[in-house]
């Protein structure tokens, strides 16, 4: 590191033309926001497609003239085709949890993030790096491209269950669409691994000098651990995809075993769907983290800055994210009590599940501490990640209901799951991502976000999330399943339909109050007031950059790092902050 | 012509918007404020705010809470009164936890949000606290693994004797139920042996499919008595969900699983229970199945135990059903029958 002088990097890299500044940028930072973007457009698709399955949920079989707009033969009259709802369901979920929340949320700010808060140049592989968001692109048009398949995209739900995802008897979107589907996430698993390889590299080996693994932002240390996370689990799904190539095109029975379809009987025997599930959850449920832990990373930085107090018990937020990534390796099975699997492995996963809370509850609790007696600054970044913490705590305690299997018989696979992913994956994850992204704009574009724009679009996103999403427990307790194109042949869910009317009214309203962050986000990257140096006064060596930092970040040399991240108001110091790179004085002690 | 002009204004409306923030920026620029700076008054405001919100938001999961026993519908089967119990008992432990930590966020938030003439407290770590909050919530998870286990096991544990047998048998996109009979015994099955009438495949040729009955459109269970399900799928997984016995089990094709409950409530007693004189129990499928998936029911008959010995004896048996008969004297022939139809699957 040491030799990376200013002269070194000015010889690296030359003067950038357009395509090597904007489109094949081994620069992270610009590889951050082609992340970003590539995600917010995914992330309007997929947000898009639950407005148009709200709209059957809520007035199923009414005729919406917008449906056929976008759907065209999919929405004859307007009304929604019960295929395509469930291929709206399927990609919707498909885009959210990959494209957006895997994706967009590490792509973006692990890339952006690890080198400027270790102090590193760039990435360890600037090139892999490169090839990371290029898979990544290809994946989200691949799926994109499925949309417009003859017979429809993957319908078979995110989690594509053989057999039906293996048989395109069983439902269109198995087709063409499902081998799309297949090829678009092997392109994305490449990519995760790419990126997560770099990452781990990069914090290991590229820290600046004095960034011992104990002084590093929580943010860094999310990043590392779900990136170890992604690495073990990834490469699980990605052979368990290939089986299902492989049982799909080339006639192998893995998934598949005694079946009688369109009235014949098929070759395949001795197979077993259920080893699709636990190869498909062993992913699955490291996944949950592998989108909630960066999200929680971010808040950790921003409560802590806006509280203008060190983030409490450092040690324990780091211990606390090392345990739920060990323990979601074991609990993959909850999501499988129903499928027969033997009773005594369900208790053993009922044990490791309900474990989970308890590392959970350590890192609520030190939230809470950390905004007592604080002295908190308001912005939109620290609203969300308020939001944050309080959709933490209402969607982790639903789990543990779900995660008991003797609950879970009776509310698997109904509407009380969605309520509850939703809220603890689905909104944590996202307003951890609007957090970060309200958080660290001035530095990814040099201007600031309005910050008006930004609590009314909070306040709005808050509140119709959970409009939407808390009543769907109740839903679930009635015994509502999930994946429903309407509830109409049910008459004892009648009763209920108000409900998800005002459901449907809710999802429309988030998907408008989307349209401000949207808005302040471009209008912000041209017209944006110019950001300081360190506009929230962070400790954090990211600030210690120019506004507008170069390919290499800092112009001269890096800087040394003295100190932890969080010396935020400290008693014996009359400043409010200290940055990383700020020597300590004679008499001074390191506290954390 | 309509969507052009829903463009149209949907650019003006961005447009507008842009000039409106451009003004208050510009406005806020001239008086000498930078505009993206966090005031005392925006966090005033917001700190206000988020007490406002917290309290809806508290008050809005209150009164949720009293639809909990409206919408979950009254327990049908021994089991489910125990699980619904242990369901009551994990709500009254994380509904407090719930409502203290929102109370203590919201509240924290207000009180000390930021005021120049104020410093934080620098408190950046103390091992007592962190100990209380992992082992007090430790010691409760125990318990509740403990006694969700125990519950479990009862659920799970082994099937009574003298519990009568049924086979539930899916496909895209209909149920189909089969009664063991008097030997209390479900004749083989496989697909392959799936042909014309005899739609789930069982081998006719052994004895112990004779008296099975195979029946449509609704099915019935005696009340008290233990009945023990066997779940098959010919397709794709479905999954057998009847929540108001709180029972739950996939149907996988290629494998058997199985849920043995004990049913409590006629289907009289539930019409008078609910109120509702059209009630039945239901059998819905829960695993996303194809088109067609939201409408796979069967409906569930519980009555005394004479009215359905009574019922059962009016259901054909399965060899009546087929209208082939299965002695033995032509047992060589369907053997061939169906030794063809396993050589030449295709042959339907």
């Amino acid at each position: 590191m040491a030799d990376h002088t200013e002269h070194v990097h000015h010889a690296h890299h030359g003067k950038p033309d357009f395509w090597t500044h904007y489109v094949f940028s081994q620069d992270h930072k610009m590889i951050s926001k082609q992340f970003l973007v590539t995600a917010m457009i995914m992330g309007v698709v997929g947000m898009m497609m639950s407005v148009f399955f709200r709209l059957q949920l809520g007035w199923p079989g009414q005729s919406f003239a917008i449906l056929e707009t976008f759907l065209g033969k999919w929405a004859p009259d307007g009304v929604l085709d019960p295929n395509m709802y469930l291929a709206l369901v399927t990609i919707h979920g498909t885009i959210m949890v990959f494209m957006v929340l895997t994706g967009g949320l590490s792509g973006t700010f692990a890339n952006l993030l690890i080198p400027l808060q270790i102090g590193a140049r760039d990435m360890a592989s600037g090139f892999l790096n490169m090839l990371s968001f290029w898979f990544f692109l290809g994946s989200s048009v691949i799926m994109l491209a499925s949309l417009f398949v003859e017979t429809g995209p993957a319908s078979g739900g995110w989690t594509i269950y053989p057999p039906l995802s293996a048989l395109p008897q069983a439902i269109p979107g198995s087709g063409l669409g499902m081998t799309l589907w297949l090829v678009s996430m092997t392109l994305f698993i490449v990519s995760s691994l790419l990126g997560g390889i770099n990452y781990i590299v990069t914090i290991i080996n590229l820290r600046t000098k004095g960034m011992s693994m104990d002084r590093m932002p929580l943010t860094t240390w999310a990043l590392f651990i779900t990136a170890i996370l992604g690495l073990l689990s990834f490469p699980v799904l990605l052979s368990a995809a290939l089986l299902l190539v492989f049982d799909r095109s080339f006639g192998t029975s893995f998934y598949l075993s005694d079946i009688f379809i369109s009235g014949q009987a098929l070759e395949h025997t001795g197979g077993s769907p259920i080893l699709f599930q636990h190869l498909f959850w062993f992913l699955g449920h490291p996944e949950v983290y592998i989108v909630l832990l960066p999200a929680l990373g971010i808040t950790s930085e921003v409560v802590s800055t806006m509280s203008r107090k060190p983030i409490f018990g450092y040690k324990a937020m780091v211990g606390s994210m090392l345990a739920i990534a060990f323990l979601s390796m074991i609990v993959w099975g909850h999501h499988m009590f129903v499928t027969g699997m033997n009773p005594f492995l369900g208790s053993v996963f009922t044990f490791t599940t309900l474990l989970v809370a308890i590392p959970s509850a350590v890192k609520v609790f030190n939230y809470l501490t950390t905004l007592w007696k604080g002295n908190i600054v308001y912005s939109p970044a620290m609203l969300f990640a308020i939001g944050l913490v309080s959709t933490f705590i209402t969607g982790g305690l639903t789990g543990i209901i779900l995660g008991d299997s003797a609950l879970d018989i009776n509310i698997h696979d109904t509407y009380f799951v969605v309520g509850h992913f939703h809220i603890v994956m689905g909104a944590s994850a996202i307003f951890g991502m609007f957090s970060g992204v309200y958080h660290w704009f001035p530095k990814m574009y040099g201007r600031m976000m309005n910050k008006n724009l930004g609590y009314a679009h909070f306040w709005i996103t808050i509140t119709s999330m959970y409009g939407v999403f808390f009543p769907m427990h109740f839903l679930g307790l009635a015994g509502i399943p999930r994946r429903y194109y309407d509830n109409t042949a049910f008459p004892i869910f009648d009763g209920l339909q108000d409900i998800n009317e005002m459901i449907s009214l809710f999802a429309i309203l988030g998907a408008c109050a989307q349209a401000i962050f949207f808005f302040n986000f471009i209008y912000s990257i041209y017209r944006g007031p110019r950001a300081s140096q360190n506009p929230w006064h962070s400790n954090a060596l990211e600030w210690t950059t120019p506004v507008n930092p170069g390919h290499g970040n800092w112009p001269g040399a890096i800087p040394t790092v003295y100190r932890w991240a969080y010396d935020y108001s400290r008693p014996d110091k009359d400043v409010d902050f200290i940055p990383q790179n700020v020597p300590p004085t004679a008499d001074e002690k390191e506290i954390h | 012509m309509l969507n052009l002009l829903i463009v149209l204004v949907v650019i003006l409306a961005v447009v507008a918007l842009a000039s409106v923030v451009r003004v208050f920026e510009l406005g806020a620029d001239l008086r000498g404020h930078d505009p993206s700076a966090v005031t005392e008054s925006d966090n005033r405001t917001q700190s206000t705010i988020l007490v406002f919100a917290g309290i809806c938001y508290m008050a809005y999961v209150f009164y949720q809470i009293f639809w909990g026993p409206e919408v979950l519908p009254v327990a049908a089967s021994v089991h489910g009164v125990k699980t619904d119990f242990l369901l009551n008992l994990t709500w009254a432990i994380i509904l407090p936890v719930f409502f203290i930590t929102h109370i203590l966020l919201i509240y924290f938030g207000y009180k000390y949000f930021h005021r120049s003439d104020r410093k934080s407290d620098f408190f950046a770590h103390s091992t007592k606290l962190e100990a209380v909050w992992t082992i007090v919530p430790t010691i409760v998870l125990s318990s509740l693994i403990v006694y969700g286990l125990s519950t479990w096991q009862e659920i799970t544990g082994p099937t009574p004797e003298e519990t009568m047998v049924i086979e539930l048998y899916s496909k895209q996109f209909d149920w189909t139920a089969r009664y063991a009979g008097d030997d209390n015994r479900l004749g083989p099955s496989g697909y392959r042996l799936i042909e014309g009438g005899n739609t789930l495949g069982v081998d006719l040729t052994d004895a112990a499919s004779n008296d099975d009955k195979v029946v449509r459109g609704e099915f019935h269970l005696p009340v008290g008595k233990p009945v023990l399900f066997k779940f098959h799928s010919r397709d794709v997984i479905h999954s057998a969900y009847m929540p108001h016995f709180r029972t739950q089990m996939n149907c996988v094709p290629g494998m058997t699983t199985q849920f043995h409950f004990v049913p409590t409530m006629t289907t009289a007693e539930m019409r008078v229970e609910t109120g509702n004189p059209e009630f039945d129990y239901l059998l819905l499928c829960n695993k996303i199945c194809g088109a067609a998936h939201n409408n796979m029911q069967m409906n569930i008959i519980v009555e005394s135990e004479a009215d359905f010995n009574a019922w059962l004896a009016g259901q054909k048996t399965l060899a009546e059903q087929l209208s082939k008969p299965v002695e033995s004297e032509i047992k060589p022939q369907q053997a061939e029958v169906l030794e063809a139809s396993t050589e030449t699957p295709n042959g339907i």
